[in-house]
């Protein structure tokens, strides 16, 4: 095969961006129906790449500075990047396929269609890398794409917040990022990560620097990945149309930083430390997301809290040094979330923008077809067998109860509340009566939305299955930890949609307030207060230094030495010129004294 | 036999009166021509450097003697310059004395 073939499923989406951004900004359909092609370009060069087992391409060096540093532009192509490839421009294709019924209207639909290509374009690029350099470049294009389509509806004051606060949240991980690629370089002398994997071993002897450079890393994808604690940008970001959240949460954003941690896995798995402390900023935030996700009435806030809950699950399998469990479920978590996602944007749209769960219900006859995808979706989600979730979540289980058993422990409680929440939104919006005019009123969306919910149904539900699974990734090798864990991830999800079901059957309101929980744990209260005085604080600080040291010591200071020298120095004019011929004959006599005899 | 030190023992005396009619004297011609003095004892010294340092070829050494006419010629310049401000003083202040002139003291 040609070896630029592989830069096909790179350039496409790119060359659809510039295309329309230049050019066909003003033609909407036209637009759009570039960016489907580039996006189906891409996906069928990576499946054709898939299928062929391709490993090599084109390899430019971009800087070569005499073997002391070098940059090259390569692809990495092996089984991940190969797998990933197929299901990010998979998915992204459904999504932009999708995005057309619900952008239909949009003034912006060119723009948007324009930052969709960016963004795959982007994506594509974190997945092929096959240097830090690269990695990084891609992994802050998709920090701005991001930026754009949340901000879609700029005018929206929330929106445009939320855009910035996305992209500066993301921006704080990324430094420590950036700082870990530069130790990498300095330890090992490349930025390659096939070069890098080598070396790796003369470093075993720095546990310390090993460890700092592991979690400088692991920044960059608590960044991106929304881990606790830079996790509050991502509900926010459901500002943005919700293909968008579809797109950032399933496949491609928030799962660029558990690829990247994959990729770079012999960086942390050199470190033990930083493995436990990895795993548990998965636990928290798993645990977190899914407590905060109990008390949320927002139909896309709900999903955007499992979709961290979801994270740390695979954050806590990095941790925990499996690298396939944690693929996995980034594997059948990206088809069920985007499955999700297009199910409540389709419900959203159907009821005229009304995101409440509490202005639904009743919605399983008005729209069946959303209903059914969204209830696989569902039950993907909370690790119902036998669902692709149920798999997946399985094997993390399974490798935290043989690793850790604290960390087990918690995963299980999250488990139970993620039981718990989704069938709440679940027996909210869908069963019961309609809560509102809208929701009576409400009828089933147009094919070109209904039908990737369809296929990504068909893939939410299969995903799971080894024989389908194992074409596509190395599964986790399942040891013989007994029946006993999937008994009581079982046990715990019968648990949990049993209460839920039992709290939330035929209400029109919220039974239970949790204020802690209902306020994200004020999170976000906590940080803009941070923000606040550490603000205050710097703008005192510089006060002082500029009205005392500044003002009053350096000039204030300058002009009062000058004028008191001033005023010593004249009381030697006292205007006698035979005083002055006296101390001139003095002042010579001395000079002489001095150079004559005494030196 | 009239030696070096003899000369340099003359210099320094009329050094010093030069230098003292400076510091004493009020009358600014008075000490003008105290100024004269002291250059005239530096060149003295320097005369006398000359003709007490004589060279292999039975030569005294002449460059202390030229520069005898520099200060020479830079001391009438000096003579002139000064006599010219001491009138253009006299014009205005009808006095010579250097107790009436402190107008530059603060």
């Amino acid at each position: 095969m040609n070896l630029m073939f592989p830069w096909l499923v790179l350039l496409a989406p790119l060359v659809s961006a510039a295309a329309i951004t230049l050019f066909t900004l003003r033609w909407k359909t036209l637009s759009s129906a570039i960016s489907i092609a580039a996006v189906l370009v891409s996906f069928i060069c990576s499946c054709l790449i898939f299928a062929h087992g391709t490993v090599a391409a084109a390899e430019f060096t971009w800087i070569g500075i005499n073997g002391v540093f070098r940059v090259p532009l390569g692809l990495t192509l092996d089984p991940l990047s190969r797998t990933m490839a197929v299901l990010v421009s998979g998915i992204g294709a459904l999504i932009h396929i999708y995005s057309l019924g619900y952008m239909r209207d949009d003034e912006g639909k060119s723009r948007y269609f324009a930052a969709l290509s960016l963004f795959m374009f982007a994506m594509l690029g974190i997945v092929f890398a096959n240097n830090f350099v690269m990695l990084f470049i891609f992994w802050e294009l998709v920090g701005f794409t991001s930026y754009v389509l949340i901000g879609h509806w700029f005018y929206r004051d929330a929106a445009a917040d939320a855009a910035n606060k996305a992209f500066i949240t993301t921006r704080i991980g990324d430094f420590g990022f950036m700082i870990g690629i530069l130790m990498v370089w300095m330890a090992t002398g490349s930025i390659v990560f096939a070069e890098i994997a080598p070396r790796m071993s003369t470093l075993a002897g720095h546990p310390l620097f090993l460890t700092t450079v592991a979690l400088l890393i692991f920044c960059g994808a608590v960044g991106k990945s929304a881990q606790f604690p830079l996790h509050v940008w991502l509900p926010d970001a459901m500002e943005g149309p919700t293909p968008v959240s579809a797109l950032i949460h399933a496949a491609t954003m928030v799962a660029a930083g558990v690829y990247m941690l994959v990729r770079v896995a012999f960086v942390i798995q050199g470190s033990p430390t930083a493995l436990l402390v990895v795993a548990w900023i998965g636990t928290i935030t798993a645990v977190m997301a899914a407590l905060i996700a109990t008390q949320q009435d927002d139909i896309k806030r709900i999903l955007a809290y499992s979709t961290l809950s979801q994270l740390g699950y695979m954050v806590m399998a990095v941790g925990l040094a499996s690298n396939d469990a944690a693929v996995f479920h980034l594997f059948t978590h990206a088809f069920f979330k985007a499955l999700l996602f297009l199910g409540a944007g389709s419900v959203i749209v159907m009821l005229h923008h009304e995101q409440n769960i509490w202005n639904m219900g009743g919605l399983s006859r008005k729209l069946p077809i959303t209903f059914a995808s969204f209830l696989v979706g569902a039950l993907a989600l909370i690790g119902c067998p036998p669902f692709s979730g149920f798999f997946s979540k399985d094997a993390i289980l399974a490798l935290a109860y043989e690793r850790n058993t604290a960390i087990f422990t918690v995963a299980l409680l999250t488990a139970f509340l993620t039981a718990f929440y989704v069938i709440r939104m679940l027996v909210i919006v869908f069963f019961g009566n309609a809560r509102s005019d809208i929701a009576r009123e409400s009828h089933e969306s147009p094919p070109v939305m209904t039908v990737p919910l369809i296929v990504l149904a068909l893939f939410a539900t299969l995903g799971g299955f080894a024989f389908f699974a194992r074409s596509f990734l190395t599964l986790p090798v399942e040891r013989k930890v007994a029946i006993f864990v999937p008994a009581l991830a079982i046990a715990a999800l019968i648990a949990g949609s049993g209460l839920a079901i039992a709290l939330y059957r035929n209400r029109a309101s919220e039974p239970v307030d949790l204020e802690l929980l209902r306020h994200k744990f004020y999170f976000d209260e906590v940080y803009s207060s941070l923000i606040h005085w550490t603000q205050e604080l710097l703008a005192h600080v510089s006060a002082f230094v500029d009205r005392w040291i500044i003002d009053v010591g350096v000039i204030g200071g300058s002009s009062r030495g000058a004028w008191g020298i001033g005023a010593l120095l004249r009381l030697v004019q006292v205007g006698n010129l035979q005083a002055y011929v006296f101390l001139f004959g003095l002042g010579g006599v001395a000079i002489i004294y001095f150079a004559v005899f005494r030196f | 036999m009239i030696t070096l030190g003899d000369y340099l023992i003359v210099s320094g005396i009329l050094f010093a009166i030069g230098f003292a009619g400076v510091m004493v004297r009020r009358n600014l011609i008075i000490i003008l021509m105290s100024l004269e003095l002291m250059l005239n004892a530096a060149n003295l010294s320097l005369v006398a450097f000359s003709r007490f340092r004589v060279g292999p070829d039975g030569l005294p050494n002449y460059n202390a003697q030229v520069f005898v006419f520099f200060v020479i010629t830079v001391a009438a310049a000096e003579v002139a310059v000064g006599l010219a401000i001491l009138v253009a003083l006299f014009r205005i202040r009808q006095t010579t004395s250097v107790r009436d002139i402190s107008s530059l003291k603060f």
